[in-house]
């Protein structure tokens, strides 16, 4: 189990000496992914689509060649992937287009260990619109309740909008029941797949799902892209979110008609770049192996924990058997501030704080909690040095 | 003592330290000791924003033109750094209060070095409301 020792020289912040354990907030990039980037910006650059020249054709390719890319990687039609600037932008797509053509009366249900960015857009819906949101319960182990889930399930469900994994908790949401029961009564279901997608393998057919979202920051590839998954039935049958360049068909000033998706979902420049780096992201990780990561992350994780609870006060919080790696805890009497800002000196990056889950903290009866969260390139060393900085920290505030 | 006098003194306390962690354990050490608030003075209004703890701030005019500052956190080492921030300002006048400068306090502490980013944040809103007394 030396897969992150080697896996880390492809990553050179490492050269700065930093034990990260914050990927569940971003993840660091690889050497391939910089170069691709610096290709794309130095060298090949121009807008994509239209232009005829041969920088702009060649750029157009590498960005729809990515567009490929995900589709296989998620088992996809290219057409059905839409470049957003981030997951949150393409659930708030969701919302607005899908939302839009919902009837009045219909009902939401989400979890209540949603990311702010699961509940704020179907708030922001409600406001527009006579919905109601209900709320799928968490268990005190930090799994779902599924048969409270299936109770809130009626026939005037819309959409269930669920998490595939919980950022703070590490919960691994079954969405296969998730997607059997709601089928039952015709409901939609969109999964966020932000903490899932660089830690499993992620098969939307096989799901039986209807939207999939996630970033490229937390999968290895810069910040400013995000994926929506959507079935192209869907997608054709709701109206675009975001007016303006590239989205149109013709435009008049008495009727403008769009294009065809995923192009309808994407007005204005795209995030051309980091798009394409996204691509070059997938190919970094499908040459490792998503089950060998999977197999490896699990090891990881399973060592923290082992090492974590035999430290005195420490409490986990989501400690249900089959998990993504993030470890949450919080110490009894000793605020997560204070540790994290201790680790800080010592170049341990941990996050602290609500981990925009407020409503999943109020559930825990807690204002913040310390979150590990592991990646591909991180070592058995990376979690002895979180350790021992730990019980040092501990220490000097006893 | 002025203001400019405390603050020359606590900086020659901190030059004594030889590493981080002394001087977080001095910060510790002070915020153990600072004497507790009323609970009843804990609220909204005297929350500071800004802070990534909880925070509580008030001022009481005292006969002589001088504010008593009275502040809390949930968490130790804000606690000791509201110890380190009373140090300073408790007992000083709105003028005085007034011609502090945060950044060069923060650098003649060497807190801009230590003390991490968000931590600074949440110190210097607390010196601001104090301004606002």
């Amino acid at each position: 189990m030396d897969l992150g020792y080697k896996l880390r020289q492809d990553f050179p912040i490492f050269k700065n000496g930093i034990c990260y354990l914050d990927s569940g907030a971003s993840s660091q990039k690889p050497q391939s992914v910089i170069d691709k980037q610096n290709y794309y910006t130095e060298e090949v650059y121009a807008n994509v689509h239209r232009a005829t020249y041969t920088i702009a054709q060649k750029i157009t390719d590498a960005y729809e060649e990515s567009r490929k890319k995900i589709a296989d990687f998620i088992n996809a039609d290219p057409k059905e992937v839409i470049f957003t600037k981030s997951a949150t932008e393409a659930i708030n797509l969701v919302a607005h287009s899908f939302g839009s053509i919902i009837p009045d009366g219909s009902e939401i249900i989400l979890s209540e260990m949603e990311h702010h960015a699961n509940i704020v857009p179907w708030q922001l819906l409600k406001n527009r619109k006579d919905i109601s949101l209900k709320i799928i319960p968490v268990l005190d182990n930090g799994e779902l309740d599924y048969d409270e889930y299936e109770k809130l399930l009626t026939d005037k469900t819309a959409l269930v909008a669920i998490t595939h994994i919980s950022n703070v908790l590490g919960t691994i949401v079954d969405i296969d029941r998730i997607v059997s029961s709601a089928k039952k009564h015709n409901a939609k279901v969109l999964v966020d797949g932000s903490q899932a997608i660089m830690h499993q393998k992620v098969d939307v057919k096989k799901l039986g799902i209807d939207f999939y979202t996630f970033t490229g920051h937390k999968l290895y590839a810069p910040t400013g892209v995000g994926v929506l998954w959507g079935k192209s039935d869907i997608l054709n049958s709701i109206p675009p979110f975001l007016g303006g360049g590239d989205m149109i068909d013709t435009v008049s000033f008495e009727k403008t008609t769009f294009a065809e998706i995923p192009i309808k979902f994407e007005a204005g420049t795209p995030p051309i770049v980091p798009a394409i780096c996204l691509g070059e992201a997938i190919d970094y990780i499908s040459n490792i192996g998503l089950d060998k990561i999977n197999e490896y992350e699990k090891y990881l994780y399973k060592y923290a924990f082992d090492e974590i609870t035999k430290i005195k006060g420490v409490r986990v919080i989501g400690t249900v058997e089959n998990k993504a790696p993030i470890l949450s805890f919080i110490v009894e009497g000793i605020h997560s501030y204070d540790i994290s800002e201790l680790m800080n000196n010592e170049n341990v990056c941990v996050r602290v704080g609500h981990h925009c889950a407020e409503p999943l903290m109020k559930r825990f009866n807690m204002l913040s909690t310390i979150r590990v969260s592991l990646a591909l390139y991180n070592t058995i060393d990376d979690i002895d040095l979180f350790i021992n900085s730990l019980k040092k920290s501990l220490r000097i505030l006893g | 003592m002025q203001i400019n006098e405390k603050i020359n003194q606590i900086a020659e306390d901190f030059s004594y330290f030889s590493c981080w962690e002394e001087k977080y354990e001095y910060i510790i050490d002070l915020g153990k000791k600072l004497p507790p608030m009323d609970e009843a003075l804990k609220t909204e209004e005297t929350k500071v924003k800004g802070c990534m703890s909880q925070v509580w701030l008030v001022a009481l005019e005292q006969n002589d033109n001088r504010l008593k500052i009275i502040a809390d956190s949930d968490a130790i080492i804000v606690k000791g750094l509201i110890a380190l921030v009373l140090k300073i300002f408790d007992g000083a006048t709105r003028e005085e209060i007034k011609q502090v400068n945060i950044s060069e306090l923060f650098k003649k502490l060497e807190l801009d070095s230590n003390i991490a980013g968000a931590r600074r944040n949440g110190l210097a809103s607390m010196i601001e409301k104090i301004k606002t007394f």
